[in-house]
């Protein structure tokens, strides 16, 4: 990555023209090119530096409902509950925290309903309480990150 | 929640791994879904509007840039003060996500969750302390969950 990488991971982290030649639009203030610009990006994707490219999504507004979880896992169990866990689709991220309740995922279903039986059938299979803790207000933001 | 049609929904399968990489991006979009390309931009205008777009641009990995430290803090903040402290939060640009959830009493009296991401964990902490002086008094105690493993990521999605 150089500094053109950089100028360009920080300049269109948002904003990204709505126009019928967005890359060009995008490109002239940065001093390049389209093709220039198209050519960097798609390296960067592949790289693995930008995950995607275009709109970011806000699953929530989707429809249906998701949820966060909180499991207190013994350690000696946690390669097995993590893997039940994980083999639910509606299980969206999992991640291991330093803590008392060290699994933390997210339950995402199109329906309230659908996501109570997840949980239910965690609980079931794992034999440990899963802790719902639904967003009840969410604070808005637009983090960027600089490269 | 916001109403999306079907026409909405086939441009968000269409794009939700990315817009095509060449010069008239919406236009490849829009032959896709069988619709005129000014349609689709309109359609994207309103889902910024609506929130179900929160931006369009390059959604970095940022793990690939090196923010490794992913710390969750959670925050017991007494409930009248949840709107203020949610919005002294996010005014300092450095929170990704910020929610309020329910407590788990007696044992998690936290209730705004606040995503701060770092390089190492002395910037994690000194990010940490920025939230807690931003909410002086309002703050009642904290913790930082920092992530030690990714168990799953795969995202939340729209199937056609």
């Amino acid at each position: 990555m150089d500094e053109i990488d950089r100028a360009i991971i920080n300049a269109l982290q948002g904003g990204f023209p709505l126009s019928p030649t967005p890359f060009a639009d995008a490109a002239a203030p940065l001093g390049l090119t389209e093709a220039e610009l198209i050519d960097r990006i798609a390296a960067l994707r592949r790289s693995g530096v930008l995950s995607r490219f275009g709109p970011l999504y806000n699953a929530d507004r989707f429809g249906g409902h998701n949820t966060l979880v909180a499991m207190a896992v013994p350690s000696d169990r946690f390669d097995a509950v993590t893997e039940i866990v994980n083999s639910f689709a509606e299980v969206a991220h999992n991640y291991q925290r330093d803590h008392h309740f060290n699994m933390w995922f997210v339950i995402a279903a199109d329906s309230r309903e659908k996501v109570a039986a997840v949980l239910t059938e965690v609980e079931a299979g794992t034999g440990l309480p899963a802790h719902d803790m639904p967003k009840l207000t969410e604070f808005h933001i637009g983090l960027k990150f600089e490269a | 929640m916001t109403q999306l049609d079907s026409i909405d929904r086939a441009i968000i399968v269409a794009t939700q791994d990315g817009l095509p990489l060449v010069p008239r991006p919406y236009d490849a979009v829009a032959e896709q879904v069988g619709i005129a390309a000014a349609e689709v931009t309109a359609r994207m205008v309103a889902m910024i509007e609506a929130g179900v777009i929160r931006r369009i641009g390059a959604v970095p990995n940022h793990y690939a840039l090196g923010y490794r430290w992913n710390g969750m803090s959670v925050w017991d903040v007494a409930d009248g003060d949840v709107a203020a402290a949610g919005a002294a939060m996010t005014a300092l640009g450095f929170v990704s996500h910020c929610y309020q959830r329910p407590r788990l009493l007696p044992h998690w009296p936290y209730s705004l969750f606040a995503m701060v991401h770092a390089r190492n964990q002395d910037d994690a902490e000194l990010l940490v302390r920025r939230i807690a002086q931003a909410l002086g008094p309002m703050n009642r105690g904290h913790r930082v969950l920092y992530s030690t493993r990714i168990l799953k990521k795969t995202g939340l999605r729209l199937t056609t």
